[in-house]
């Protein structure tokens, strides 16, 4: 490839007919979905693991646990049907309005929003186990200098989980910046740089996924490609890594 | 006491988000479960389940996904067969040869799972690469391959976590076949694996007739129905991906329909699996 | 027993689901005096001692009958918040189990939370009750650092310094050296000596020789039931039932 490394990742041209392969649009639509999905899945994962290990009667995890089985379980382009057939339409009529935008709703909000339903069975596992992992016998001790339940979980359990949490979380990220069917059904594909969550996006899987036909016609675009997917497959490894890392360490240390 | 009612405000308030959160996740599921069962029900019919699509897939508007059924069938049980013939033996030596190399093995174990965290479209991406370069064209065999790569790290691991709960002496005791002591004991190890490896091949399975991204490059696309392994085939993943965005309602009944026969697929996988382990968990014998 | 017992606990059946694991549980431990629950492992002891300040309102499927009754307080049936209640009661585990913090706040942490938050107020008490548990001289210069950064024993005598912090009247401790080192054991059994002028001390233990040591009063449990209390003097020279003869001669476990 003799395009320099930097222009690589930091042009905002994307024209491959001219040569033109600056991966930067694709990038930040990455970025956009992926840290979307993350805030909205980010609080429901968190509170339902507390309240599934700490508060919830034991029928409630009985139910829970095939719920988020089979959530895990369902396929990408599942819940890409779902997302064009009741997410897309639900931004556009009910969300845009909100904020006085006009909407196809295929947009980084409805990408933001499927992704972080695949996220949830994924990071609520994880958490779970975190939780789990806390001797009970903190709980205990602590109720006996007089705290509430829910002084024991924000003061003690939330700062003897925090690594897990935090792994947790890198886990979510990296598995949502690699996922591609779901988002790619509901997030547009238009390449430009989005300025807001109402408009539609092209994250980097995307653009290897729809592109794969016309690779191998026009000069260099195999490379180019090829570039984005390693470059997504180094940012997965990374984020996956440094994540267990934190996790192994810290159920080493309890 | 006024300290105590803010105390108690806040905690009433954050149980509430707390029922909310878990609320949300039970009915994104039914909402999704939902939306798959209403648009994909009325698109089911007997054409629908057992012709090709006529007149192009993406334009005719007759016929149904049996190609798509078939072609998935194939691509899944081909390279849960694989993965199993690779993955089975892998997992056994992790655990009895390499025993006491635990360093070894957990760098292993460690590995597999950044493996599993790999998104599909990496090993599509790279599949499609050596297709390339061997001069191969998309084809069922190489959507094989590729789905295969893509399961092992999942196949091993789910494997190694049922033979890592088998106590230490049964498993050496089993393995060394040849005496009446250890065919006792390699039938009580038999026993008391098989459930959880069902479940994983079986889990294996559903990841592979699920995903979409790895066999998009690989495995192509057809109207009809596979007849060899060096030809393109029809998958239903991808029977609804392309068939989803069509402008023709009945193309996009293909899609529906499609969408509810893999979640079908999916939902059983899901119900087995349970039955299995909740039938065989009496006779585990716990460490 | 002289004077008023400070825990009157009347017929308390537990179960744990189907499981019935304390059985017409019906005692009395006496003000100031340090009360060992004797028995082999399983018998219900420390249920017993975590029904006292309902911890077992932890665990999801446990039904309790009867009642334990603090002065006028019934702790099992009270309207009253559990939390103030709970207060009164000190905990030391099997186990040290520090809060994940620094030396300092983890003595700190229970008068935090009843809302004196000053450091002017905080810094003599938390050395106050170093001192009382003798951990001060070891700790006074580090005391920023993180509680996990001492050794067991130390953090056994840190969880005692904790517990004493929101002035209890009771201290219930769960086999509190079975984790220790035969130093470190004693330090805490003399400590509870000294204690005991000051709090009334319920102690779990399954080691005969502990008790032997440091008891007033034992309570003796078999199987969920109590089958015999009494002051230590009587108890292991006069025994009463067949069972406690055969459990004080070592004969099971």
């Amino acid at each position: 490839m003799d395009q320099p490394f930097f222009n690589l990742i930091f042009s905002k041209d994307w024209r491959p007919l001219s040569g033109h392969f600056g991966l930067f649009p694709f990038i930040i639509s990455s970025l956009w979905v992926t840290i979307l999905a993350l805030i909205i899945a980010g609080p429901i994962c968190l509170f339902s693991a507390i309240h599934l290990t700490q508060y919830a009667k034991t029928y409630v995890l009985k139910i829970m646990h095939p719920v988020i089985d089979i959530l895990a379980g369902l396929p990408s382009v599942i819940f890409g049907v779902w997302g064009v057939v009741i997410v897309v339409p639900f931004v556009s009529e009910h969300i845009a309005p909100l904020f006085g935008k006009q909407t196809s709703g295929y947009t980084i909000m409805s990408g933001g929003i499927v992704l972080a339903i695949m996220i949830i069975p994924f990071v609520l596992n994880i958490l779970i186990e975190v939780f789990k992992s806390i001797p009970e016998e903190l709980t205990e001790v602590t109720l006996s200098l007089g705290a509430t339940r829910w002084m024991v979980i924000k003061n003690i359990l939330m700062r003897k989980a925090y690594p897990g949490i935090v792994s947790a979380f890198g886990l979510g990220l990296s598995r949502a910046f690699g996922e591609t069917i779901a988002v790619l059904m509901v997030v547009g594909n238009v390449t430009l740089i989005p300025h807001g969550a109402l408009q539609p996006g092209y994250p980097l899987p995307a653009l290897i996924a729809n592109n794969y036909g016309e690779m191998l016609s026009i000069p260099m675009y195999d490379s180019a490609l090829m570039f984005a997917a390693f470059v997504l497959l180094i940012i997965v490894i990374l984020f996956n890594f440094i994540s267990r890392m934190v996790i192994h360490r810290m159920f080493k240390t309890m | 006491m006024k300290r105590s009612k803010l105390r108690n405000a806040e905690e009433l308030f954050f149980r509430g988000v707390m029922i909310i959160s878990t609320s949300v996740i039970g009915f994104a599921l039914f909402l999704i479960l939902w939306s798959i069962i209403k648009r994909g029900l009325p698109a089911l019919s007997w054409e629908m389940l057992t012709q090709t699509p006529k007149g192009g897939f993406y334009f005719g508007k007759e016929g149904g996904i049996a190609n798509a059924i078939v072609g998935s069938l194939y691509l899944a049980s081909g390279a849960t067969l694989l993965a199993m013939i690779i993955g089975i033996p892998v997992s056994l030596y992790m655990n009895v040869n390499l025993h006491k190399r635990k360093k070894l093995v957990n760098s292993i174990r460690f590995l597999l799972d950044v493996m599993w965290g790999i998104p599909s479209i990496v090993y599509g991406a790279f599949g499609f690469t050596f297709m390339i370069y061997f001069g191969m064209q998309s084809s069922l065999l190489a959507g094989i391959i590729t789905v295969t790569l893509f399961i092992i790290p999942i196949m091993i691991r789910s494997i190694d976590e049922v033979l890592v709960s088998v106590p230490n002496g049964l498993m050496e005791a089993s393995y060394s076949l040849g005496s009446t002591r250890s065919e006792t004991s390699y039938k009580v190890f038999f026993r008391q694996c098989i459930s959880g490896v069902t479940t994983a091949v079986l889990l294996s399975f559903g990841r592979a007739i699920g995903d979409a991204a790895s066999v998009l490059f690989t495995t192509g696309y057809t109207d009809h129905m596979p007849t060899s392994l060096s030809q393109p085939t029809a998958t239903l993943p991808l029977a609804i991906f392309f068939q989803m965005s069509s402008p023709i309602a009945e193309v996009k009944e293909r899609a529906y329909a499609s969408a509810l026969i893999l979640t079908l697929i999916i939902l059983f996988i899901s119900i087995v699996s349970r039955i299995i382990s909740s039938k065989y968990q009496k006779n585990k014998i716990k460490l | 027993m002289s004077g008023n017992p400070k825990i009157v606990i009347k017929d308390v059946n537990l179960h744990f689901g189907k499981q019935h694991v304390l059985k017409n549980v019906t005692a009395n431990i006496p003000e100031k005096k340090i009360t060992v629950i004797l028995g082999p492992s399983g018998c219900g002891k420390t249920t017993l001692l975590k029904t006292m300040n309902r911890l077992t309102d932890l665990y999801h499927n446990v039904k309790i009958t009867g009642s334990i009754h603090i002065g006028n307080d019934d702790v099992l049936n009270t309207k009253k918040d559990i939390t103030e209640i709970r207060r009164h009661m000190g905990l030391l585990s099997q186990r040290p189990y520090p809060l994940p913090m620094n030396i300092f706040n983890n003595v700190a942490y229970g008068l935090r939370i009843s809302g004196r938050k000053s450091k002017k107020y905080l810094k003599p008490r938390v050395k106050h009750y170093l001192e009382m548990a003798n951990l001060w001289e070891e700790v006074k210069d580090r005391l920023n650092d993180p509680a996990s950064s001492l050794s067991i024993g130390q953090q056994q005598r840190l969880c005692l310094a904790r517990g004493l912090s929101v002035d209890p009247d009771i201290i219930l401790a769960d086999e509190p050296t079975s984790a220790l080192d035969p130093l470190s054991s004693e330090a805490i059994e003399n400590k509870f000596i000294e204690l005991k002028n000051q709090y009334t001390i319920v102690m779990v233990t399954h080691s005969l020789q502990q008790a032997r040591r440091i008891a007033d009063y034992v309570i003796f449990m078999y199987l969920g039931e109590i089958i015999e209390q009494g002051p230590a003097k009587e108890f292991f020279n006069n025994p009463k039932e067949d069972l406690t003869r055969k459990y004080i001669k070592g004969l099971f476990n």
